[in-house]
C-alpha cells in the first residue's frame, strides 16, 4: 500500500489532490485529532486517508459500526477535548441527525462531512441542502458551507473547525460526489498561513462556573473532561447550571441564545463571493459545485451583451439574507441554480418576494448542470 | 439528629432529590455504585458517567461528576470517543436492560469485541420502565406487560453470555437482593482495564411488579427475583429449560486482553 509523507501535520505544498483527500488534509490542518467513520460510497477515501493520516500525526483513528456510533463518539471526543469530525454520504447523514440533535443542545463544537450522493447511486446532486437545516429534531440554526472545488474542499474544513471553536457549534461541510471524486490542483500554505480559532476555555475556577451561562456574545465557554468542572451534558431542558430543569421560560430564553449565537453573528459568519454583480440584470444564484459551470454560462451571456451576473453563496446555512436581498433589489431576474427539485429557490423567494422574478433552474438526474444548459436559461430569462 | 449520609458528597445537589420511585432498585444500584467508588477512593474529577435514557439513566445526572445524558442508546459511542481521546479519564456508564441491548445491541458487543477500557453497570428490571412497562428484549417468557397483555412470547436476552461471547473481559451478574456481591463485583469491575460489564437484576415496583407480578411491592419484586435466583454452580445441575427461567447470579469472566486504543495504530 502506497504511503503518505508520515508525521508531517500540515503537506506545505502544490499538490494534484482527490477531492476528498483534501477535506483530510484541511482537517489535519485545522488540528483535528479525532476521526470516525463508517465505509460509505463517495466518501470513504476520507476515511481511508483518515485512517493513514491521523495516527501519523498523533490522533485517534476510529471505524465505527454505524454513523450513530461515528456522530456519537466525535461529540464524546470533542467534549473531552478534541477537534473531532466524521464524514459520511447521504443515506448515512440521516443517522447522524440523532446526534446532530444532542450536539445543538449540548453545544458539542464538531464537523460533519457529508459527501451528497443520489438515493444510494454515487451520481452527483445537492439534495440534502434541507435535511442538513432541518433534520435534526428540536429547534436549531446551523452552519453549513458548500466548497466548489477541491482547493476550497482543503480551506472551507479548516473554516468549518475554526466556525466550530468560535461558536461552540457543529458545522457541515457540504461536498457532492462531484467535488468529492474530483482531482486538481490544491495549493497548501505554510503553517504559518493558517488561521487557527480554538474554542474557549472558562476563566474562574470550577466552584463559580456556570456551564451554559455565556456572555453578551452568547458562547459559553467550554472545559474539557477531567478539568475539574463536572459539568452535566444533558439533551434534556437545562439551565445555566447544566441540571435537568424544567421552566417553561428558562427553556425559552435557552434556545434563544443557542439560536442566537448564530443568528447575532450572522454578518461574521456569512460568506459569499459575487461575479459581474454591479451591474448584472439577470444574477444566477448558485451554491457548491454549480459555481463551475454557471461561471462560464455568465461569461457566454457578458460575451452576447446580455448583463448577466452571479452570487455564490459559500455559506448556505445561514441564509445570506442581506446579500440575496441587495441582489433581488437591484436585478430583474434571479435564477435561483441547484442540483435537486428545487429547495434552497424557497428561501430565494421568501427574500426577493415582490422585488423581482425568480426562475428555478433544476437538475435532478444525477449530473451537473452544463454551462450551455445554464446560458439557455439565461437567454430564456431575457426573451 | 438524622445524620448526613457520607456519600452524599458524591451527588449533584443541584439535582437532588432524585426521581425514582419508592422502592426502585436503580436507586440502590446508585448506592452499590457510590459504595463501591468511595471503597476505591475513586477520583470524581476524572470520571465521566453515562446514561443514556431511561431509569437507570438518570444515575449520572445525579453525580457529582463529568456526565452526559439524554441520548437513548449511544453511551458506549459516547465512551469511545473520550477514552479514545483521554485515556485518563474513567468512564462508567449506566444504562438500563432497553438501553444497553434494545436500542443500543449493537454498540453493546461492539464496545465488548473492542475490549473498549470501560465500566457497564447495567441494571435489569426486565422491562421498559420509564415509559410504562412495556416488553423488553430480558422479560421471561409468559410475563404480563402493557405490550404483552396476553404474555410474553418473546425469548430474553442473556446479557452476560451476549457480552461473553463478543469478548467482554469482566462479566458479572447479580441482583440488588446481593448487595455486599454487587458492591465487591462494581469495585472489581472499576479496577479491571478492559471492557467491564456488571448486570444488576432489579425489581421496578411500580411498572413491572403490578403488571407482570400482580404486585407493587418492592419486598415482594426482591423476593421474586431471589427465588429464581441460583449461582453459576447450581445453574450447571439444572436442566436447559429450567436455566431460562432463572437468573444465575455470579462472576462469570475475569481476563486480560490488550485494549481499544484506536482502528489504526501507527507503525513504520
Amino acid at each position: 500500500m502506497r504511503r503518505v509523507v508520515a508525521n508531517k501535520r500540515v503537506l506545505t505544498g502544490t499538490h494534484f489532490m482527490l477531492g476528498n483527500h483534501a477535506v483530510v488534509e484541511g482537517a489535519l490542518a485545522a488540528g483535528c485529532n479525532f476521526f470516525a467513520g463508517y465505509p460509505i460510497t463517495p466518501a470513504n477515501e476520507i476515511s481511508e486517508r483518515m485512517a493513514e493520516r491521523m495516527p501519523q500525526v498523533g490522533g485517534k483513528f476510529l471505524q465505527s459500526e454505524d454513523e450513530l456510533c461515528s456522530i456519537f463518539s466525535v461529540t464524546g471526543a470533542a467534549l473531552a477535548g478534541a477537534k473531532a469530525m466524521t464524514a459520511t454520504a447521504s443515506a448515512g447523514f440521516n443517522y447522524m441527525l440523532e446526534g446532530i440533535g444532542y450536539a445543538v443542545s449540548a453545544e458539542v463544537p464538531c464537523v460533519i462531512v457529508d459527501v451528497q450522493r443520489c438515493r444510494g447511486e454515487n451520481y452527483a446532486t445537492q439534495a440534502d441542502i434541507m435535511q442538513m437545516r432541518w433534520g435534526a429534531s428540536g429547534d436549531h440554526e446551523i452552519i453549513v458551507l458548500a466548497p466548489s472545488s477541491v482547493q476550497e474542499l482543503f480551506d472551507y474544513t479548516i473554516k468549518a473547525f475554526n466556525l466550530a471553536e468560535m461558536y461552540r457549534t457543529h458545522v457541515i461541510v457540504m461536498s457532492e460526489t462531484t467535488i468529492a471524486l474530483m482531482r486538481e490542483k490544491l495549493v497548501i500554505p505554510h503553517l504559518d498561513e493558517i488561521e487557527i480559532v480554538n474554542r474557549k476555555k472558562p476563566d474562574v475556577p470550577p466552584e463559580e462556573f456556570l456551564p451554559f451561562k455565556a456572555g453578551l456574545d452568547g458562547i459559553p465557554p467550554l472545559p474539557d473532561f477531567g478539568e475539574g468542572y463536572r459539568i452535566l451534558h444533558s439533551l434534556n431542558p437545562h439551565d445555566e447550571r447544566g441540571g435537568i430543569h424544567w421552566d417553561p421560560d428558562v427553556f425559552e430564553s435557552m434556545y434563544e441564545r443557542i439560536v442566537g449565537k448564530i443568528t447575532h453573528h450572522r454578518d461574521k459568519i456569512v460568506q459569499t463571493e459575487d461575479f459581474l454583480l454591479e451591474d448584472a440584470e439577470i444574477v444566477l444564484i448558485v451554491y457548491g459545485s454549480e459555481l463551475r459551470p454557471a461561471l462560464d454560462a455568465v461569461r457566454r451571456a457578458r460575451a452576447s451583451g446580455i448583463k448577466a451576473g452571479l452570487l455564490r453563496l459559500i455559506t448556505v446555512w445561514p441564509v445570506p439574507e442581506k446579500e440575496i436581498l441587495a441582489v433581488a433589489k437591484r436585478a430583474s431576474a434571479i435564477l435561483a441554480v441547484e442540483m435537486n427539485i428545487g429547495k434552497y429557490a424557497g428561501e430565494i423567494e421568501r427574500i426577493a418576494a415582490g422585488l423581482c422574478q425568480v426562475v428555478r433552474v433544476t437538475k435532478n438526474q444525477g449530473l451537473i448542470h452544463t454551462s450551455s444548459e445554464l446560458y439557455a436559461a439565461i437567454e430564456g430569462v431575457v426573451s | 439528629m438524622l445524620k448526613v449520609n457520607p456519600l452524599r458528597r458524591y451527588l449533584r445537589e443541584g439535582s437532588l432529590p432524585h426521581f425514582f420511585c419508592p422502592g426502585c432498585g436503580v436507586a440502590q444500584v446508585m448506592n452499590f455504585f457510590l459504595s463501591a467508588a468511595d471503597g476505591i477512593k475513586l477520583d470524581f474529577d476524572k470520571l465521566v458517567a453515562i446514561g443514556g435514557v431511561g431509569c437507570t439513566a438518570r444515575i449520572p445526572v445525579y453525580l457529582n461528576a463529568e456526565a452526559l445524558h439524554g441520548i437513548h442508546g449511544r453511551t458506549l459511542p459516547w465512551a469511545t470517543g473520550i477514552k479514545l481521546h483521554n485515556p485518563e479519564l474513567k468512564v462508567v456508564i449506566f444504562a438500563g436492560d432497553g438501553d444497553a441491548v434494545a436500542i443500543g445491541g449493537n454498540h453493546f458487543i461492539q464496545a465488548a469485541r473492542r475490549n473498549l477500557d470501560v465500566t457497564m453497570i447495567v441494571v435489569n428490571n426486565l422491562n421498559f420502565a420509564m415509559t410504562g412497562g412495556q416488553v423488553a428484549p430480558t422479560t421471561l417468557l409468559g410475563l404480563t406487560t402493557t405490550t404483552t397483555p396476553y404474555g410474553n412470547r418473546e425469548q430474553p436476552f442473556d446479557l452476560c453470555q451476549l457480552v461473553i461471547s463478543a469478548g467482554a473481559t469482566f462479566v458479572s451478574r447479580w441482583s440488588t437482593r446481593k448487595s455486599y456481591q454487587a458492591i465487591k463485583a462494581i469495585k472489581r469491575a472499576l479496577q479491571h482495564k478492559g471492557f467491564a460489564m456488571v448486570e444488576i437484576v432489579s425489581q421496578c415496583p411500580i411498572n413491572f411488579g403490578r403488571r407482570a407480578l400482580g404486585t407493587g411491592d418492592p419486598s415482594e419484586g426482591i423476593q421474586w427475583i431471589e427465588e429464581r435466583s441460583v449461582t453459576i454452580k447450581e445453574a450447571r445441575e439444572l436442566p436447559e429449560q429450567e436455566r431460562l427461567d432463572r437468573f444465575i447470579l455470579g462472576n462469570f469472566v475475569e481476563k486480560h486482553k490488550p485494549i481499544f486504543e484506536g482502528s489504526s495504530i501507527y507503525t513504520v
